[in-house]
């Protein structure tokens, strides 16, 4: 517990920077895929313009629930982050994440719009589609580290990327349908678009769709967090492999975005459970009969 | 007060018209033209709009539909004309079922002329859109700094008598 003071900052750096990291990052996004499609693309701080923009439009709600709701969903994911960063338990992190979901759900089904509750039902569904990956994930990392602390995943002496390589890969994919990426967008799309592309978003205005902008952010530097638990070990080297990874994803997740169309959500669940059963399955029973 | 001008989020609905313009819109926002480069989004949805871009002319039918959007769209907004058709009514303006232009219906803030009109207007129109979009959000700021928590009068520039009346008797005209 000697190193308890980093995990302290460690949490206090992610719940007053990542809504900056994970803005530049969404803007950086942007202006990656305007420059894949030939585009000169918006300014990186094009997010950060749309946040101070949005708090300054009218408030037009349909449910004022929702700005609470929204609220909840906010508050739960800087808590799961937070969690996550100050090396609390896996599962418990994992939990909460699962949680904030739900919260999104609601927002999404108080307004009772067609559109929106349509959404809000595909969100259940995508959650359907990630949360076996996620959830064989803190597995993983009790059978190969034997414990759930994070403390004790995050100081391992050699890459648990040797041992979970299943688990990354479930996880990835995973990733993608919880950044909301084509091509699993299928409660909503990160672009603005017309009614049932737009999701669960459609009824939220000016600072409801901040808070739920900034919930993304934060959700975002968390994932990307993740993958760099794989990589971490003893060296103070590994520090910057697991930057490398996690700006080789971020390419490589653009990429996807840029080159897939939506698929239906029922192609959705199959490819999610069959990639989460091939890779997590096995490489789970692997570390179990090597333990 | 916030620098609102780089975000113009754009609604576009195209009126009745031959839909020309409805496709020079959607090459403005192309990679040719690549509107997002100002910050521009093209959204569907009225909540989150700032500019709502009209083409084609306004009939007895989509009137209903146009005022809706507008008054969805939260304060403040602006609206844009696009071609001929939004402008005046164009070569449908004397048609039986027509009221006119956008301005017969809601409030229209820039004129773009053209027939079509072109993607060099339709850009130079939505950043003229957007200095206002800035000067009216200053003004937002400015009104709800000065009259917190009071109820806002109604827009006298929507729901002008003119078009009340005009409608009232194109909807008799329907009934008979």
């Amino acid at each position: 517990m000697d190193h308890t003071i980093y995990y302290v900052i460690g949490a206090i750096l992610y719940i007053v920077g990542a809504p900056f990291l994970g803005c530049l990052m969404d803007g950086a996004e942007r202006k990656l895929s305007a420059r894949m499609q030939g585009r000169i693309g918006p300014p990186i701080l094009q997010p950060w313009y749309d946040f101070v923009k949005l708090l300054n439009k009218q408030v037009v709600t349909v449910d004022r629930a929702q700005f609470f709701i929204l609220l909840s969903y906010l508050v739960l994911m800087i808590m799961s982050g937070a969690m996550f960063f100050s090396g609390n338990d896996l599962l418990m992190t994992f939990f909460v994440l699962s949680t904030t979901g739900t919260f999104l759900y609601f927002a999404a089904i108080v307004p009772s719009s067609p559109y929106s509750s349509m959404a809000a039902s595909r969100e259940l569904i995508q959650e359907v589609c990630y949360e076996p990956a996620v959830l064989l994930l803190s597995v993983g990392f009790y059978l190969a580290t034997g414990t759930f602390n994070a403390r004790a995943v995050f100081s391992q002496h050699t890459s648990l990327i040797l041992f979970m390589p299943g688990f990354l890969a479930s996880y990835l994919f995973a990733m993608i349908i919880k950044l909301r990426l084509s091509p699993f967008d299928v409660s909503t799309s990160h672009h603005a678009h017309q009614e049932l592309v737009q999701g669960v978003t459609t009824e939220m205005g000016a600072r409801n769709l901040a808070i739920f902008k900034m919930a993304e952010w934060y959700e975002m530097v968390f994932l990307y967090g993740v993958v760099m638990v794989f990589i971490l070990n003893s060296s103070p080297l590994s520090i910057l492999a697991a930057v490398l990874v996690d700006l080789a994803m971020f390419f490589c997740f653009v990429l996807i975005d840029n080159t897939n169309a939506r698929v239906k959500w029922e192609n959705m669940l199959g490819m999610s459970w069959t990639v989460t059963g091939l890779c997590s399955g096995v490489n789970l029973l692997i570390l179990m009969m090597i333990r | 007060m916030g620098k609102v001008k780089k975000s113009p989020w754009l609604l576009h609905y195209d009126g009745s018209s031959c839909n020309g313009c409805d496709i020079e819109v959607l090459a403005t926002l192309t990679p040719v033209y690549d509107a997002e480069r100002f910050g521009v989004v093209n959204t569907g949805d009225p909540l989150q709009a700032d500019i709502l871009m009209i083409t084609g002319g306004i009939n007895q039918q989509n009137a209903p539909v146009v005022k809706q959007l507008y008054d969805q769209m939260p304060r403040p907004k602006v609206v844009v004309a696009v071609g001929t058709c939004a402008c005046s009514g164009g070569v449908f303006r004397e048609c039986y079922n027509m009221l006119g232009g956008a301005d017969s219906t809601v409030p229209v803030d820039i004129y773009v002329p053209g027939c079509a009109a072109r993607p060099e207007s339709i850009m130079d129109g939505i950043l003229k859109a957007v200095a206002l979009f800035q000067k009216r959000s200053d003004e937002h700021d400015q009104y709800e700094k000065e009259h917190k928590g009071e109820a806002r009068p109604v827009d006298p520039s929507i729901n002008t008598a003119h078009d009340k009346a005009k409608l009232k008797e194109m909807e008799g005209t329907a009934d008979a």
